[in-house]
């Protein structure tokens, strides 16, 4: 099957500033896939340009089979097929959750029905409250109903649980996993590193303009056969040590302490872990 | 499944009845665009009440003014001072991510626009006619005439007002740009003064702007035949008037079309 976006060779400078240089992705039909980075990197300028908000300086890139850095080329019968959700809107204040739902339904030529946009978003409540009373995480969830009312077959996320607390995050998560069981391809940017590990399919990593690697979360920058750490209490002395082999190294550790090891964990490298030390070594 | 995309003009008509809806959801928009007209009136009309010609009385010239600054208020003076919110706001960006016709953003402005000029003009009619002895023209020509400016004239004004909306760099730098923009031009084009009593550099500034003509076409409507003798060339220059509302209606287009921002950067 063809991928709903493939990128090669992407450029894109402001003045003598090199934003995105040479950069190459693939997304498949029905993946959840994360950009991460940190804030620089050119993340939102990359996904600006596969919304069609931003012209390239060079590059080829293919989102559901339309270059939208072409100037006039992400029309109206593309944008159709696309759902937007952008960082930290305030807009539609004075409208209420089911106005504003209901109208953007009406720009689209096969939309989702309100009432089922609201249940899935979790609204129920809220419906005929004006969008300026929402708290933040209802906000954000209005914004991502304003995304999918218009049932996209790609939907771009950018930052989308930023402020919410940790039961909101869990059920936002839910919601991402429908909407992907339904046949969604999505494209999430994030802070979050759990929320990536939690949602994405693979995850691209981009420093400096450039991506460093594109893997599962679970494989990322050798991530399933890196040392895990083990960490015990001996003679009153907090020890660790790094071990390709933990298994066998807590078996001597038990033997010779003669059975239970004090405080042990073993520890394995978080997806932050890699993350943090992918970033880093790229710094001068 | 139906892949057809809905039409332009219905999307406009749906837009601007949700336009209509935030306008009046919006107390401060409410008065500040309806009611700070009607309360000008009521104080000049009140502070000077002298005849200014045979059966010509300043509130009379003065509500003409506001009448042609109502144009100005709820065209120009809206539109340039709320598009620059809707951006900061992302709004303007949303709506540019998903298949809404960018006509359909200006139809439903447009909308918004006539609703409240119309309310504006009738109440400052209203208030004329009850308080300050305006008499309303009898002529089906000077009715007509009536309707061409408020068409034109509101036209012009909110094309003018989209065209300026790229000025601001953003909403506060909106409000702060905008009003006193309308002020000094209301000064210069004979609203609160008598136009003929301004120093000339300022009525030849004021003749290269829509507003002064306006002002000028409506006093032609409102006070008597007579009066245009003492306007500076001696007649309504109804023709000119026209022209130049079409020159800027023009230019207007051309700037608007070539300046507009959907993004704050």
């Amino acid at each position: 099957m063809k991928p709903v976006i493939s990128v090669t060779g992407l450029r894109k400078s402001y003045g003598a500033l090199t934003v995105v240089k040479d950069l190459s992705l693939t997304i498949n039909q029905g993946e959840i896939f994360a950009i991460l980075g940190p804030n620089g990197a050119g993340k939102t300028t990359t996904v600006e340009i596969l919304e069609g908000f931003r012209g390239a300086d060079g590059g080829s890139i293919s989102v559901l089979d339309t270059d939208p850095a072409i100037k006039g080329s992400a029309g109206l019968a593309w944008r159709n097929r696309i759902g937007i959700v952008l960082q930290s809107t305030q807009d539609t204040a004075e409208l209420t959750v089911r106005e504003a739902l209901t109208h953007f339904a009406s720009y689209y030529s096969n939309p989702r029905s309100v009432e089922d946009v609201i249940a899935l978003v979790g609204l129920q409540e809220k419906a005929d409250d004006r969008a300026r009373t929402l708290s933040g995480g209802q906000r954000r969830r209005l914004d991502v109903g304003l995304g999918i009312i218009g049932r996209p077959e790609l939907l771009f996320l950018d930052e989308p649980t930023t402020g919410f607390d940790p039961e909101a995050r869990r059920a936002f998560w839910i919601l991402i996993r429908q909407l992907k069981s339904e046949g969604t391809t999505i494209l999430l940017t994030t802070h979050y590193l759990d929320e990536a590990e939690a949602l994405a399919d693979r995850v691209a990593v981009m420093n400096h303009g450039e991506i460093l690697e594109v893997s599962t979360p679970a494989l990322l920058g050798g991530r399933a056969s890196a040392q895990a750490t083990v960490s015990w209490r001996e003679g009153g002395m907090q020890k660790s040590e790094a071990s390709d082999t933990p298994t066998e190294f807590v078996k001597s550790l038990s033997a010779r302490l003669g059975g239970e090891v004090p405080e042990l964990s073993i520890h394995r490298p978080t997806l932050e872990d890699i993350y943090l030390s992918m970033i880093g070594a790229t710094h001068e | 499944m139906n892949n057809q995309l809905p039409g332009a003009l219905s999307i406009g008509f749906k837009r601007g009845g949700l336009e209509i809806k935030q306008f009046f959801r919006q107390k401060e928009s409410v008065v500040f665009t309806l009611l700070f007209p009607l309360i000008l009136l009521a104080i000049f009309g009140s502070v000077f009440s002298e005849t200014i010609a045979p059966n010509v009385t300043f509130s009379q010239y003065f509500v003409a003014g506001m009448i042609a600054s109502a144009l100005v208020n709820t065209g120009f003076q809206q539109i340039a001072i709320f598009i620059p919110i809707e951006r900061d706001l992302g709004a303007l960006k949303r709506l540019r991510g998903t298949p809404m016709p960018a006509s359909s953003y200006f139809i439903g402005k447009a909308i918004v626009v006539t609703v409240s000029m119309v309310i504006q003009v009738v109440l400052l009619l209203i208030a004329g006619v009850a308080f300050f002895g305006v008499n309303l023209p009898t002529a089906a020509n000077k009715w007509l005439l009536f309707a061409a400016l408020l068409i034109l004239g509101s036209l012009v004004s909110t094309i003018l007002g989209v065209a300026f909306s790229s000025v601001p760099k953003n909403a506060r730098g909106a409000s702060a740009i905008v009003s006193p923009v309308v002020i000094i031009l209301q000064f210069f084009s004979g609203v609160f003064f008598i136009f003929t009593d301004l120093p000339q550099w300022m009525q030849q500034v004021a003749a290269i702007f829509p507003l002064k003509w306006l002002t000028q076409g409506m006093r032609s409507v409102f006070l008597p035949e007579e009066f245009a003798t003492r306007e500076i060339v001696g007649n309504w220059e109804t023709g000119r008037t026209f022209a130049i509302i079409g020159i800027w209606l023009v230019v207007g287009t051309f700037l608007a079309i070539r300046t507009f921002k959907w993004d704050r950067d």
